[in-house]
């Protein structure tokens, strides 16, 4: 998650000029670190907190792409007396910020080829990266309702409509252009748009922690001793984020 | 150009959970340690920071702690007549990275295997008759349960297991595993504070004759002092345990267990960041010169020993003899070789059961806070009427309530929109989950070898494994989640759904990262890899420890398992190995 965390790979360069001449002779800026017995290797800053995604303004998806993907999340977790729905949880920011960094560009994964169409068991053995999967998968909706619902765009349909498509995209009985697998398409939004919603809010979805608040997850809380022996009692407190509590913004 | 370092007495290649027991005992002997380890140093206050550990997006979905796929994968098929494809993002299992290895982000159950399991193959043939395991490739380990008792013991105080013993010195004890075989002494802690999900588990349990008890847990159910004089504290249940660190220092790891006080001798040093490419050997091909490795400078050193002490995560441990042409690369088709025989994994199946009128608080938990029934595990009953051998540990330990992964809603609920909300906002606090965790035994078919068509950033091959569910193992686990079922309506829920194993191993949903086997130990060097001392066959200054030693998996984590048999190996170089350097302690 090195988009989340500038802050690591500085830090472990600044340290590699320092500590690194252990290794005698070791030339160019290396991550490698010898550790010499004497006393437990600790460095100041050495903590990698996740930096708060701020909303406002995108950063990979384009305007239409973003209406797209924000009337989506909003079918997949519509607001009700339940929760807020996807979009104003922000679900939509939160994955625009995910397909910007690591998560978009697959840079952690095995992207070697040959690429072979493979079995179910051995999972996804595309080419693309999620950032080319929603580039070329929201373009291959598009251009399917252009032709099929009356030139609108997914964000201008009504609800019903939007609902028949996404279901009908889950079933994979959408033919979509450019050789794009609908149902496939559909998990991966699918997932993402969860994970937005119930992630920590740090990362720009779940704001005000609204779907911890619907299912009675307490969040970053770290002990519940005083509450394991009350069997079947809710849980009093309310949820509390990485990045804050609501409360400390009321002083 | 490699760059040729000064000698040491000892290297070791990994340093997660063996690869520490081994620098401390070795250090302790004197000896000059050199660990590489191929990811990053990490510790509790700086890495599993209790401000932002708790986070599911960057841990446990991103799995930042693990080894990303970019700097190794590995290539799976279910059978010979497939093509192996490479696994682009690690799924059915996680293997860990950096100091502290998967021993840094494990659930912390701690169990001893059965002293049947050593010798299963002379056990089964004696019980039942060969007959009744044909077909499968069971063999005996060469070491028994009675001498695995103390090394066992000594992980399980260097840990600070809590637990309730079953059975001390031949007695049953009230309130433990009364399966169990016997134990010198009980656990260091007594169990943790049991929640209400497994509590409500083990009286259904027990209402049907069983026999539940709480699961031996590495997360500490009190404050503890171990034999090394590391303190460790009191486990506060918040649930965040399997793909995280531990910031409360209540889960036992390498970091908080050995580090703190092997990192200050003046006899050791770790390089990070640095992975071992191959075990160099010298002209007769019998005795390791040392390893040559690569940092991330991409510059190459050389680094002469005395001794190699292989204690890599298993599969990479089975990986590095293959890439360093050290014995015998096993042949599926012959059934000859030993580098790569014998993996196996773990045959697990799942049950959920949804109430109308229970909270169980899921986020109250702890990785290995929960009840275990035994009566059909291992060979605790009998096979006489049943077509299989083996069994599975039924477990019901929620482990956390962590919403991206754990939602569970009634079979038939939608995947999205308003009807999946509701079903989700009511069954999240309300479902029950338990599962079981069955043996897996090793057939002819079922192997790791090089894949000869996808390699590393270095170029060398991936490691391909073939694997998939032997009938036995599924015949096992069927008979098994009949009896989940049977606790399931005992339970007395609105419904209940329960996921059977089914053949055709999937490398993708999450299942459990207990690979073992491919550098086994045993009796004869056709058929294994190390002694008894985890001591190579073939080169005898070599050591190959981890559960890639496993002749074949029982219903059991395998984590103590894996710690008694550091202990083994380092008792063994310590009071018998260094009176002859270089000697095979086993002669073949």
């Amino acid at each position: 998650m090195s988009e989340l965390c500038p802050k690591r790979l500085s830090r472990r360069r600044f340290l590699s000029s320092v500590a690194l001449t252990v290794l005698a002779g070791s030339a160019g800026p290396v991550l490698a670190r010898s550790y010499v017995g004497g006393n437990l290797p600790w460095t100041s800053y050495a903590a990698d907190p996740p930096r708060q995604v701020m909303p406002g303004g995108w950063k990979f998806f384009t305007e239409q792409e973003a209406r797209t993907i924000e009337a989506i999340a909003d079918r997949m977790i519509p607001p009700d007396g339940l929760s807020i729905g996807g979009k104003e949880a922000g679900c939509a920011v939160y994955l625009d910020r995910q397909l910007a960094g690591s998560y978009g560009n697959s840079s952690r994964l095995y992207t070697q080829g040959p690429f072979l169409p493979g079995l179910p068991t051995q999972g996804y053995q595309g080419a693309d990266n999620p950032a080319q999967i929603y580039r070329k998968g929201l373009a291959a909706i598009d251009t399917y309702l252009k032709q099929n619902k009356g030139g609108k765009a997914f964000a201008d349909l009504s609800p019903n409509e939007q609902d028949a498509f996404l279901t009908d995209l889950e079933a994979g009985k959408i033919k979509l252009d450019n050789d794009v697998d609908g149902k496939a398409l559909f998990n991966v939004i699918l997932g993402s748009i969860m994970e937005g919603f119930f992630a920590d809010p740090v990362y720009g979805g779940n704001k005000d922690m609204a779907s911890w608040k619907m299912i009675g997850f307490p969040g970053a809380r770290y002990d519940y001793r005083d509450h394991v022996s009350k069997f079947n009692e809710t849980y009093p407190h309310p949820p509390i984020s990485i990045a804050s509590q609501p409360f400390w913004a009321e002083k | 150009m490699t760059k040729i370092l000064p000698r040491k007495d000892v290297v070791i290649v990994g340093l997660g959970w063996t690869g520490a027991i081994l620098a401390h005992e070795l250090t302790e002997q004197g000896l000059d340690v050199l660990a590489i380890e191929r990811g990053p140093w990490r510790d509790t206050a700086t890495d599993f920071n209790i401000g932002y550990v708790q986070d599911e997006l960057r841990y446990g979905i991103r799995r930042d702690l693990f080894l990303q796929p970019r700097v190794e994968a590995m290539t799976m098929r279910n059978n010979l007549s497939q093509t192996a494809l490479p696994m682009r993002d690690y799924g059915s299992f996680l293997p860990g990275n950096g100091v502290g290895g998967a021993g840094v982000h494990w659930n912390g159950h701690t169990w001893r295997f059965w002293d049947s399991d050593f010798r299963i193959k002379s056990h089964l043939t004696e019980r039942y008759g060969a007959a009744k395991f044909d077909g499968l490739q069971l063999q005996d380990w060469g070491v028994t349960g009675e001498e695995m008792e103390p090394f066992y013991d000594k992980f399980e105080y260097l840990a600070g297991i809590s637990g309730k013993a079953g059975n001390i010195k031949g007695r049953i004890q009230e309130g433990g595993n009364p399966f169990e075989d016997s134990r010198a002494r009980d656990y260091p802690l007594p169990p943790m504070q049991m929640s209400y999900a497994p509590s409500l588990f083990a009286d259904a349990a027990r209402k049907l004759g069983y026999h539940p008890f709480p699961t031996p847990s590495a997360n500490l159910s009190k404050a503890y002092i171990n034999p090394l004089g590391i303190a460790m504290g009191e486990c506060t249940l918040c649930g965040f345990c399997e793909r995280f660190g531990c910031a409360n220092y209540s889960k036992a790891s390498a970091q908080t267990t050995i580090l703190p006080v092997l990192m200050k001798k003046k006899n050791f040093e770790l390089r990070t960041d640095s992975e071992v490419l191959r075990i160099d050997l010298d002209g007769s091909g019998k005795m390791a010169k040392g390893v040559t490795y690569v940092d991330t400078s991409d510059e190459e050193y050389f680094q002469p020993a005395d001794m190699v002490l292989l204690c890599a995560y298993g599969l990479h441990n089975v990986r590095l003899l293959l890439l360093s042409g050290i014995g015998k690369p096993y042949d599926p088709n012959s059934g000859e070789g030993a580098v790569g025989r014998n993996y196996c994994y773990q045959t697990n199946a799942g049950m959920q059961v949804f109430f109308d009128d229970k909270n169980f608080n899921p986020f109250i938990a702890s990785g290995a806070l929960g009840q275990t029934v035994d009566d059909f595990n291992g060979d605790a009953f009998d096979h006489g009427s049943v077509n299989f051998v083996g069994g599975a540990g039924i477990n019901c330990i929620p482990t956390n309530g962590r919403p991206i992964a754990m939602r569970p809603v009634p079979p038939g609920t939608p995947r999205w929109g308003a009807k999946w909300k509701a079903a989700t906002a009511q069954a999240y606090k309300s479902t029950m989950t338990y599962s079981s965790q069955g043996s897996s035994y090793p057939t002819q078919g079922n192997y790791l070898d090089l894949d000869p068509t996808y390699s590393d950033r270095f170029g060398r091959p991936l490691l391909r494994i073939t694997f998939d569910f032997p009938d036995n193992d599924l015949k096992m686990s069927d008979y098994v989640s009949d009896r989940m079922e049977d606790i399931a309506k005992a339970l007395g829920g609105r419904q209940y759904n329960g996921a059977r194993r089914k053949k055709g191993w999937d490398s993708v949903p999450y299942q459990s990262t207990h690979n073992t086997g491919g550098a086994i130990m045993g009796t004869d060097p056709k058929t294994s890899v190390v002694n008894r001392y985890l001591q190579n066959w073939d080169v005898s200054n070599l050591f190959v420890i981890g559960a890639s030693a496993f002749a074949h998996n029982a219903g059991k984590n395998p984590t103590g398992t894996v710690g008694a048999l550091a202990f083994i190996a380092a008792d063994a170089i310590r009071t018998k190995y260094l009176r002859n350097p270089g000697a095979p302690l086993v002669s073949a």
